[in-house]
């Protein structure tokens, strides 16, 4: 025990600074992440409630590959795929060996494009359960098409769209430590390197568990408050 | 540039590990369910000494990421072998497939609960009532009131779990078990095509996912031939 101590400890010799470090990492590449998706995900929602047949097939399309694919496949076709056109292009410009994609941002990406098809189903859910009078109502008061997005739905969007958004969230959080797999150090690497240096995998893997555990609780009840907030002043069941 | 006579080649490597995927599965989602459902009924009695650990189990294997639950168990416990070798189970803890059957198991089952947990709790309190002033026993009222009605009402969630189950199956790659991912990424490595190696193994993965859906949704449909879909 004492010696789990010593290894996870902040000080000289102990792996507790790189383990917190790493930590930030993953909490970076989910946050990251994390947005992309809302951006991917707000253009696929509007697609799948779009009456036109070819954004609606697109976007229904792109929900069902990338829920259905595992994210580990998703993952190595982003970083293969885009590594093998960057050596390509590296050979046409004279240099000889592997051109690896950057892996944070390809990290990011690949969460995003994950993150991204689940967080579609969420706003589309969420736009159908506001109320139809509230659009009749902005329109009556004279909003502009945007304006009345901005100041009147999303709003009320948000406060059905924020259970589902703190789920996808927790799922993102969990899935960054697949993003290990490309090289990028984040906390799961940095906890098989450790493993393998001090040959304590099991220490290095609880405290990894346990890192992740406190990120996802501590991220957990900052939307819990973030519903609170969108719900104030209103009585819900 | 799409090129067919290269799917034609891949698509049998790739198939030569659906049986390991299916397996990997199968298994966990079946032991997974069977844990789910004890744990769901063990949390109705309201024992603290009972319901606090589960919860606990629940958090933490929601709370952490799959990938860290395989590692635990494969890497993590091997570290223990002298005492797994003398209580006798290093036989099981040496292979990645049972770690990872053990631990994709305990995930599903951590998720599981929680559906199966809600949806008994969603069974109407009457006909519980109505089914103790039959004079039934609680294992009768159980078994052919309360379960029947639960778990059709945990159909819709529980196939998304299962689907969830079907991708994270995957994960089984990375501590060595040669399924479809495991084969795609050899695959990606050895001919350089992510895009066409990506189409194939995700098309599998697609049709697996498809196939447990209609059969559920078919499931669900026969369960309630009274309600009449839109």
């Amino acid at each position: 025990m004492t010696d789990a101590l010593h290894i996870l400890s902040l000080g000289k010799g102990g792996w507790g600074g790189a383990l917190l470090l790493a930590a930030g990492v993953t909490f970076a590449l989910s946050v990251l992440g994390f947005l992309l998706g809302a951006l991917f995900g707000a253009v696929a929602a509007s697609g799948r409630l779009s009456t036109r047949v070819v954004p609606s097939r697109l976007a229904k399309g792109y929900g069902t590959v990338f829920r259905g694919v595992p994210d580990l496949l998703t993952i190595y076709l982003l970083y293969y795929g885009g590594s093998i056109a960057l050596t390509e292009i590296g050979k046409f410009f004279g240099s000889a060996g592997f051109v690896g994609l950057p892996t944070f941002a390809t990290g990011v990406l690949a969460i995003g494009i994950i993150s991204g098809a689940y967080q579609a189903e969420v706003y589309r859910g969420a736009y159908l359960a506001v109320d139809p009078g509230q659009f009749e109502a902005s329109k009556a008061l004279g909003l502009s098409r945007f304006q009345s997005l901005r100041l009147v739905i999303i709003p009320q969007l948000m406060r059905h769209a924020l259970p589902g958004l703190g789920n996808v969230w927790q799922l993102v959080l969990k899935d960054s430590a697949l993003i290990s797999v490309i090289g990028l150090v984040e906390l799961m690497r940095q906890s098989q390197i450790g493993a393998g240096s001090m040959r304590e995998p099991f220490v290095f893997y609880l405290a990894a568990a346990a890192l992740y555990f406190l990120i996802a609780a501590v991220t957990g009840s900052v939307f819990r408050y973030g519903e609170a907030r969108a719900w104030r002043g209103m009585v819900h069941a | 540039m799409i090129d067919l006579h290269f799917f034609v080649e891949i698509i049998p490597t790739l198939l030569s590990g659906l049986p390991l995927t299916l397996q990997l599965a199968g298994l966990s989602i079946a032991i997974g369910f069977a844990l789910a459902l004890l744990l769901a009924l063990a949390q109705q009695g309201n024992h603290r000494m009972l319901v606090w650990p589960i919860r606990a189990f629940v958090a933490v294997f929601r709370g952490t990421p799959l990938l860290v639950q395989i590692f635990l168990i494969y890497y993590g416990l091997g570290q223990f072998r002298p005492t797994l070798q003398a209580v006798g189970l290093w036989w099981v803890f040496r292979e990645p497939y049972w770690c990872a059957i053990i631990a994709l198991s305990l995930n599903t089952a951590a998720y599981g609960s929680e559906i199966l947990r809600g949806a008994i709790q969603g069974v109407p309190r009457g006909l519980v009532e109505a089914a103790s002033a039959f004079g039934m026993t609680r294992i009768q009222t159980l078994r052919l009131v309360v379960l029947p009605l639960a778990l059709r009402q945990a159909i819709p969630s529980y196939s998304n779990e299962i689907v969830l189950m079907v991708k994270g199956t995957s994960l089984a790659s990375i501590v060595t078990l040669m399924e479809v991912t495991g084969i795609a990424q050899g695959l990606i490595s050895q001919t350089y095509r992510a895009v066409e190696v990506f189409v194939a193994a995700g098309a599998i993965y697609l049709t697996i996912n498809f196939a447990i859906i209609s059969a559920l949704n078919a499931l669900e449909t026969w369960l309630t031939p009274y309600r009449v879909r839109a």
